[in-house]
């Protein structure tokens, strides 16, 4: 009675569970499967290969434990039973050794794909059979995520957009990414896999559409109240109609300065797409630095003193310029300036600027950030 | 919801009326219901004088037993409170379509996700596997308690403790709205000023304290307690995987320990650990938090390994296949559980030789368990397989788990976890793991040792509808997720946009719902069980033909577990003695040295709740009070010499003479 | 072989009782391991923030090498003289482990008292823990050394009073093993904090 209770229903439930999702399988876009970008195509083959590795082994698992759980249970007493045989060199052999084969083969092709695509290398390909043309350059594209919302600054064409991503189809991508305030996840299902957007960092995405269409971008890291509406469009369209785009968005927007910047930067969900023709010049490498307002010292000015040893017992009371939100994001972006004035800034200079190797390394690593140095607008 | 700007006063702290959310329906609700339960269960507890005896036999007892049972009970409880958290984000998402907003605010739902992760793991998983672990270790090695009985009361009731302040964050102000793991910047001041982090914080260190010494209780316990004759490779593999987790539980809560107070040092003293500004950085805050939290879920996964090999092993009338090699696999899974940690942030930027070896030390993990998962099939091989409940539900484990052990596979390889990591995928990825591993494998324990706990077994009928209830619910409630996960959608939404969605929520809501019967089965199962408990008593000690040294004593054992300490030859040592027909002694019977209860340890529990709710209240004057009374009270601990006493052997004598009794009756029948 | 043989066999019918607190000693080496990882976790934070002044003073502008030098003797001391007290106790000298404990006692609040010297100059020039990551996590590792060195004379006195009650029984001998170990320990990872923190700090 029990081994019958067990198995009948069984065969019955599977059935009708398998059945819904049989059709599901067939009507639906799986767009992670079935995405429109180069990079996420070679994700899903990914997706597919190692699920196809597995179930090599996960198949006959399932199969052994079926026929092995109804072939001995109790009531069967035909089945062979040995009580003490709990040993064999052969199969223990096997079982360690057909997981590891299978590992061996998935590790190999991790490490592959993992260095081929690393969304910090610099796209080699188009798609399968186009290589990138030599000289190509890719398009810029920086993303700052927003609570709630995304900013894309396009600083070639100096123009950005609010929720809105538009791209040249058949072009690489290069977006650099961070955040405002707190931990987001850039994520275009479509075009690539995500890769965090974080606060103070720079994070970077080499990407390429192969096809035009309307597809969802979204944060894909939980970052607040706001986060179910972080979500933005993103449009895939010819090199023609991007260039179109591009000059509708310089007629129709407003300038982008770092006080409207600020105003945007404050919380606020559902915001209808934006546009904005002037760019202020580095407001991303600002924005990454945390220093958009004014009398801020930026993080990469902040991280060369440090390198130096930092200023000593008289940078103790140097709090406000260091101030981003340690005291509550609403303390960013009401007025209240530290005391960066020019005297500070004449002085990080000088105190960086004594020592040759350190200030090659500082314009290497963080030369816009020096350029902020200058007075602001 | 609390007001950020809120005032403070020295009596108080931030706590004012404002704290109680009685402007929310839900929560009202919820009150009212819990305080008529709660109202209602004091009135029959007190009607029946049952304080007293509470207090004296179960709260105050140091006897692992009943603070093993304790600890599933706890388990139990929270369960229900994470469940319903869970019905309340499935029912959600179904709704918030075309502009629902659906009936849970953001600010409502966020703690919802919340609490739900926390307390799933913290205080379901947690006590469930620790019960297990308490109850059955010290009968399984042979021993009369853990090394630390009243350490082992003290750790319950922190864990207890913690879980209060979660249950209490409900109804006075708010639990945190940051996902389960509080990533800074998120919980950090700036951008979580509320008391709910606070409340997080306080409830896991609370517990966290719990946890460690319950962890180095038991590795003490099975270090130095082993009766006689019981060499490390003829230790049961519960008792193997109980080692290795509470190794792990060691070497990685004071991690979480750590962390958690440098957060907390953030919060309150204005520290900079882990903020934007002041050369914080928010990203060590996730590499040490996933340090302790990788290890955490193999705390939780191998003592329930241990569970379904003494289940396979039992009803399939077989000696465990390969036991050496499920040793070595246990160990390995515990040294390579601290390797892997990266594997849950990929796509924070590391490269990809860094991403590539996290990756692949993930994959090695694998192995050991594909060993595993082959040790338990070659077990159930020319055996004789009875399918009881706790066969059934290793069975389902066996299906259930490799698919969720594939999905981890595939997570694991970074380009791939690039696509599908905080997706849907991810989240019916773990809740394969954690349902059909844990949840399904501590079923397997409750219905396998509580015959052994209670002296009657559970009644199969109503256990077999949960079973058929919770097996195809799971699937229905997550291979939805899987599907999803797969079209791109993310986890912690609380509204979509896309009206295609719905059906496959609506969908994962039915199948919760079918989890939901499957609990409400479970409970009657409990209580049929109760009432029918002469029917289905177990007079033999051995209900289910046990190969272990548990099912020599009599169930429930006696407080001393063994009259005599048995004296171990081979790995099964009772199947050993049953072949051997070895007979009980029935005579001889000496005076038994056992620890004393005490009420130290609710009384410290208690304090330090206090402590930590002042603390998140920022109630000073409380906090200082209670941090001193809680010094006090351990330091007067340490003058009471007085911690142990000695069953008369008469007594053993009678309490035997009645085993002896019951053992012919069942004979004779 | 006959019945009563098996089951001599197969049960210690002749057990003795267990002495009470086997386990303590290796129950306390665990938690010693556990407690080092909370300091190997805050040595980590260190490790990763420890130059990271937010353009403030570094360890040259704050630390004086001299002062933390006699703090260092102050506990390796005071680890010496409870060396000398667990000597006593095995020669069964009450009155000598009392003295060494309180000799103890002694190097241990001169290290304490010496530390907050150096914490309350810091703070009172402006160098709080909260002015910078690398300040936070140095307060942070040297504090949480402080607080379990007055944990540990906390405990120093109780086991004083403890030891006047009821000398050294077996319970109190072992109290006084442990609270030997944790002293050592707190040593030990002193000895690290001297090194990581001071020394490479400001030799850096």
């Amino acid at each position: 009675m029990r081994a019958v209770m067990f198995t009948k229903p069984s065969r019955r439930l599977r059935a009708a569970l398998v059945l819904p999702l049989g059709l599901l399988l067939t009507g639906c876009d799986w767009v992670v499967l079935n995405p429109a970008g180069d990079i996420a195509r070679q994700q899903a083959n990914l997706v597919v290969v190692s699920t196809a590795l597995m179930l090599l082994i996960i198949v006959p698992v399932m199969a052994l434990t079926g026929l092995f759980a109804w072939r001995y249970r109790a009531t069967n007493t035909a089945a062979a039973y040995e009580p003490d045989w709990d040993h064999s060199t052969k199969l223990e052999l096997v079982i360690w050794s057909a997981p590891l084969a299978i590992i061996i083969a998935l590790g190999s092709i991790t490490w592959l794909a993992t260095h081929l695509l690393d969304p910090y290398r610099p796209l080699t390909r188009i798609d399968a059979t186009h290589a990138v043309a030599p000289g190509t350059r890719p398009i810029d594209v920086e993303v700052v995520a927003l609570d709630w919302k995304w900013l894309f600054i396009y600083p070639e064409q100096n123009i950005a957009t609010v929720n809105e991503l538009v791209l040249p189809e058949g072009r690489p991508v290069r977006f650099r990414i961070t955040s405002s305030t707190v931990m987001n996840s850039f994520y275009v299902p479509a075009l690539a896999g995500q890769i965090y957007a974080m606060p103070g960092m720079e994070t970077k995405l080499h990407a390429v559409f192969n096809q035009t269409g309307t597809f969802n971008g979204l944060s894909a890291n939980f970052s607040g109240p706001g986060f179910s509406h972080m979500h933005f469009v993103t449009r895939s369209v010819t090199g023609q109609g991007f260039d179109a785009w591009v000059a509708g968005v310089r007629k129709a927007g407003a300038g982008l300065d770092r006080a409207t910047y600020l105003a945007l930067d404050k919380p606020s969900e559902q915001v209808p797409v934006i546009h904005y023709a002037n760019v202020a010049p580095d407001l991303f490498d600002a924005v990454v630095n945390m220093c958009v307002r004014p009398g801020k010292l930026c993080s990469g000015e902040m991280a060369a003193i440090d390198a130096k040893g930092g200023t000593g017992k008289s940078g103790l009371l140097n709090v406000a310029a260091l101030t981003y939100d340690k005291q509550g994001h609403e303390q960013v972006v009401s007025s209240n300036p530290g005391f960066a004035d020019a005297s500070l800034r004449r002085f990080v200079r000088d105190w960086c600027a004594d020592n040759r190797p350190l200030r090659a390394a500082v314009a290497r690593d963080a030369a816009p950030l020096l350029v902020r140095s200058r007075p602001l607008s | 919801m609390t007001n950020p700007d809120q005032t403070w006063s020295p009596l108080l702290g931030r706590l004012s009326l404002d704290a109680i959310p009685y402007h929310e329906p839900i929560l009202v609700a919820t009150f009212a219901g819990v305080a008529v339960g709660g109202i209602a269960l004091l009135g029959v507890l007190t009607y029946y004088r049952l304080w007293g005896y509470l207090w004296k036999n179960w709260f105050t007892s140091v006897d692992h037993k009943k603070i093993g049972i304790m600890y599933m009970v706890l388990g139990l409880v929270m369960f229900l409170r994470g469940f319903a958290d869970a019905l309340l984000m499935r029912t959600q998402q179904a709704v918030a379509f075309n502009g629902n907003d659906g009936f849970l605010p953001a600010h409502h739902y966020d703690q919802v996700f919340t609490a739900h992760g926390v307390i799933m793991i913290f205080f379901v998983a947690m006590p469930f596997v620790t019960g297990l672990m308490n109850f059955v270790v010290p009968l399984q090695i042979g021993a009369r308690d853990v090394s630390f009985p009243f350490l082992n009361n003290f750790s319950f009731w922190m864990t207890t403790a913690g879980a209060v302040l979660v249950m209490a964050s409900l109804f006075i102000g708010e639990f945190a709205q940051t996902g389960w793991l509080a990533y800074p910047p998120l919980s950090g001041l700036a951008y979580s000023p509320g008391v709910g982090v606070d409340y997080y914080i306080w409830a896991l260190q609370i517990a966290g304290v719990g946890t460690t010494l319950s962890g180095i209780n038991l590795i003490a316990t099975i270090v130095k307690l082993r009766a006689p004759g019981m060499t490390m490779m003829r230790m049961p593999v519960f008792t193997w995987t109980a080692l290795c987790t509470n190794v792990l539980i060691v070497a990685s809560f004071p991690v979480l320990t750590a962390v958690l107070a440098m957060l907390s040092l953030d919060r309150y003293v204005g520290t900079d650990f882990f903020t934007n500004d002041f050369g914080g950085s928010p990203m060590m805050y996730v590499n040490l938090i996933w340090i302790w939290g990788h290890p955490e879920v193999y705390i939780l996964i191998l003592p329930i390994f241990g569970v379904f090999s003494e289940v396979t092993s039992t009803f399939s009338g077989k000696r465990l296949f390969g036991y050496t090699s499920m040793v070595y696999a246990t160990v390995v899974i515990t040294v390579l559980s601290y390797l892997v940690w990266l594997h849950h942030f990929f796509t924070m930027g590391s490269g990809a030789s860094v991403n590539s070896f996290f990756g692949i030390t993930t994959m090695v993990i694998s192995i050991p368990t594909g060993a595993k998962m082959f040790n338990w099939l070659f077990t159930m091989y020319r055996g004789r397989i009875r399918y009881e409940l706790p066969m059934m539900w290793t069975v389902a484990f066996m299906f259930t788990f490799v698919i969720g052990g594939m999905t981890g596979v595939m997570l694991a390889v970074p380009p791939a976890d690039f696509v599908l990591h905080n997706s849907l995928f991810l989240i019916a990825h773990f809740h394969n793991v954690i349902i059909g591993g844990v949840v399904f494998g501590t079923f397997a324990a409750m219905n396998y040792w509580w015959p052994k706990a209670f002296g009657f077994k559970l009644e199969p009928f109503w256990g077999k509808v949960s079973f058929w209830c919770w097996v195809p619910g799971f699937w229905l409630a997550f291979a939805p997720l899987y599907v999803m996960g797969l079209m791109g959608v993310t986890r912690r939404m609380r509204v979509f946009d896309d009206p295609s969605l719905q059906p496959y929520f609506i969908v994962a809501a039915l199948g919760a719902g079918l989890i939901a019967c499957g609990i409400g089965a479970m409970l009657v199962q409990f209580a049929v069980s109760i009432l029918h408990r002469e029917a289905l008593r177990d007079e033999t000690g051995d209900p289910w033909g046990g190969r272990t040294l548990e099912w020599s004593t009599s169930s429930p054992p006696p407080e001393y577990n063994f009259a005599f300490t048995p004296i171990i030859h081979d790995l099964d040592a009772w199947a050993e003695m049953k072949s051997q027909g070895v007979a009980r002694p029935l005579e001889g019977f000496r005076p038994i040295h056992m620890p004393r209860s005490t009420g130290a340890g609710v009384i410290l529990a208690g304090i330090s709740m206090v402590f930590g709710f002042a603390m998140i209240w920022h109630i000073w004057w409380l906090a200082g009070a209670s941090l001193a009374a809680l010094l006090m009270t351990a330091i007067a601990h340490t003058f009471n010499y007085d911690r142990s006493y000695h069953i008369p052997a008469d007594v053993v004598a009678r309490t035997e003479a009645e085993r002896t009794r019951q053992l012919a009756l069942t004979e004779g029948a | 072989m006959s019945t009563a043989d098996l089951t001599a066999q197969y049960y210690d019918l002749n057990e003795h009782d267990h002495p009470e607190g086997g386990s303590t000693q290796l129950g306390f080496w665990i938690y010693l391991m556990s407690d080092c990882l909370i300091f190997a976790m805050l040595f980590a934070a260190f490790g990763v923030l420890g130059a990271n002044y937010a353009a403030g003073p570094g360890p040259k502008d704050l630390f004086e090498l001299p002062l933390v030098a006699v703090n260092t003797a102050m506990l390796l001391f005071s680890s010496i003289t409870y060396g000398f007290a667990m000597i006593e106790m095995q020669r069964g000298r009450v009155g000598g482990v009392k003295f060494w404990l309180v000799v103890t006692a002694l190097f241990g609040a001169a290290f304490l008292s010496i530390e907050m010297y150096e914490f309350s100059h810091l703070i009172a020039d402006g160098a709080t823990p909260q002015r910078s990551a690398f300040l936070s996590s140095f307060f942070t590792l040297v504090g949480t050394h402080g607080l379990h060195v007055t944990f540990g004379l906390v405990w120093l006195g109780v086991l004083l009073v403890q030891l006047s009650q009821h000398g050294l029984i077996e319970a109190n001998r072992r109290r006084l093993l442990c609270l030997s170990m944790f002293w050592h320990f707190l040593d030990l990872v002193w000895v690290g904090v001297f090194t990581f923190v001071y020394l490479m700090g400001t030799l850096r």
